[in-house]
């Protein structure tokens, strides 16, 4: 692939992701964002995008496999198994309001339209805790991330398949807004979401590759070096947020979830590989 | 010309409108015209090493620098780059004014820096 080809495919996205509304439909958006990091990293098989930037750092993937020898987010895993199995106060489990569970992360996050709103997994869970009369668990780390490690375990091997309804505009709206968020720059320090992981993506911040896009979303929540503790995928929006020196949102707010939204069907066809392990 | 590297996604932030690029710390004014640019290398590259101030190692390779980054261009023979020193100085002030794709950080309009500090890094980098 030459330069030429490479920038000929970055301007097409570029252009591709910004025509209105009624021109670039989603699915086009997906299709160029995914040839963009196909392009840009022609040796990487597509299904090696889940492994972040391990993907295309081979002493960094070393360092990895050796950690997932005895995954440091195993803990999580066991905690959460221990959450799901132990019935509520009321004698119900959260088996109760996810029928399907454990493995049932490969549907989250959906367009809600009754609610008209995005549903995450975190939320669903939180949201299943206080129909049957428990305290809901804080979002960015801790027990939450517990649950949904487990869960996330539960379902590896399933595919990211973000629906957004045609019927229903107010889909499309979230899904633009998560769109816009990814895009503009904020913060002090003036950088967009994109600006490191799409167009700087597989360069060096200091020593650190800064990992591509296409991917991010599959191994959430991980097991982060930096924190010592797992987190989830919003405790990250809200780090990445604060790197560039913005406010932080709310870990499932309005804006995170719609982001959430946007990003996982960026990802649509990856497989679910979570939780993670990450530096 | 010395364009940083561009980023073909920051098109579409331009795309969506002006609201989303004023995300940021309120728009400071431009770069002063009648700013003295007569600052001191020594603590300039202090300044470009800090992580919490320039950090211009994070991005740029620069001579003694440790653990560089390589996002923007390496930071050598400065002067032949830049036709005066105040057109390097409007590059570091704000970067997006001469490339609206540009990534590096707005260091002088979005206040990263103190003025101090700014004219400091600014005749560091020159005497590259």
């Amino acid at each position: 692939m030459t330069k030429k080809t490479i920038t000929l495919i970055a301007a097409s996205l570029a252009c591709t992701l910004s025509l209105p509304t009624a021109l670039a439909t989603p699915e086009q958006d997906k299709e160029t964002f995914q040839a963009y990091f196909e392009s840009r990293f022609p040796n990487v098989p597509e299904d090696d995008f889940v492994n972040g930037a391990y993907a295309i750092d081979p002493v960094g993937r070393e360092n990895w496999e050796a950690i997932e020898e005895f995954p440091p987010y195993e803990t999580a895993i066991s905690k959460g198994e221990e959450m799901w199995e132990t019935p509520f106060e009321n004698g119900k489990t959260y088996k109760d309001c996810f029928p399907d569970g454990p493995a049932i992360a490969g549907k989250y996050p959906y367009w809600d339209r009754e609610r008209g709103m995005v549903i995450t997994l975190p939320l669903a869970i939180n949201e299943c805790r206080e129909e049957n009369k428990e305290k809901p668990l804080k979002y960015a780390k801790g027990p939450i991330a517990d649950i949904v490690g487990y869960i996330a375990y539960e379902s590896r091997g399933q595919v990211t398949n973000v629906e957004i309804p045609e019927d229903d505009p107010r889909a499309l709206e979230a899904y633009e807004r998560g769109k816009q968020f990814y895009f503009a720059r904020r913060g002090q320090l003036n950088f967009s979401c994109a600006h490191c992981h799409m167009g700087n993506s597989g360069t060096t911040l200091r020593t650190e590759i800064l990992s591509p896009a296409y991917g991010h979303t599959t191994h959430f929540p991980v097991y982060r070096s930096k924190w010592g503790a797992m987190g989830t995928l919003h405790r990250r929006f809200s780090g990445c947020n604060k790197q560039v020196r913005a406010k932080p949102f709310k870990p499932q707010g309005e804006e995170y979830r719609n982001l959430e939204f946007f990003f996982t069907y960026m990802n649509n066809g990856l497989e679910l590989n979570g939780p993670g392990a990450r530096k | 010309m010395l364009f940083f590297r561009s980023s073909r996604p920051g098109l579409l932030a331009l795309s969506l409108g002006v609201s989303t690029l004023a995300a940021g710390p309120a728009l400071a004014a431009d770069m002063p015209p009648n700013i003295q640019l007569n600052g001191d290398a020594e603590a300039g590259e202090l300044v470009a090493n800090d992580r919490a101030k320039g950090n211009c190692v994070a991005c740029h390779a620069m001579p003694g620098a440790e653990s560089p980054g390589a996002i923007g261009p390496v930071l050598v023979a400065v002067q032949t780059r830049f036709p005066t020193k105040k057109a390097l100085a409007r590059q570091i002030w704000d970067a997006t004014t001469k490339n609206p794709e540009a990534v590096m950080p707005p260091f002088g309009k979005h206040e990263i820096l103190t003025n101090k500090e700014f004219v400091d890094v600014v005749e560091y980098i020159w005497s590259l």
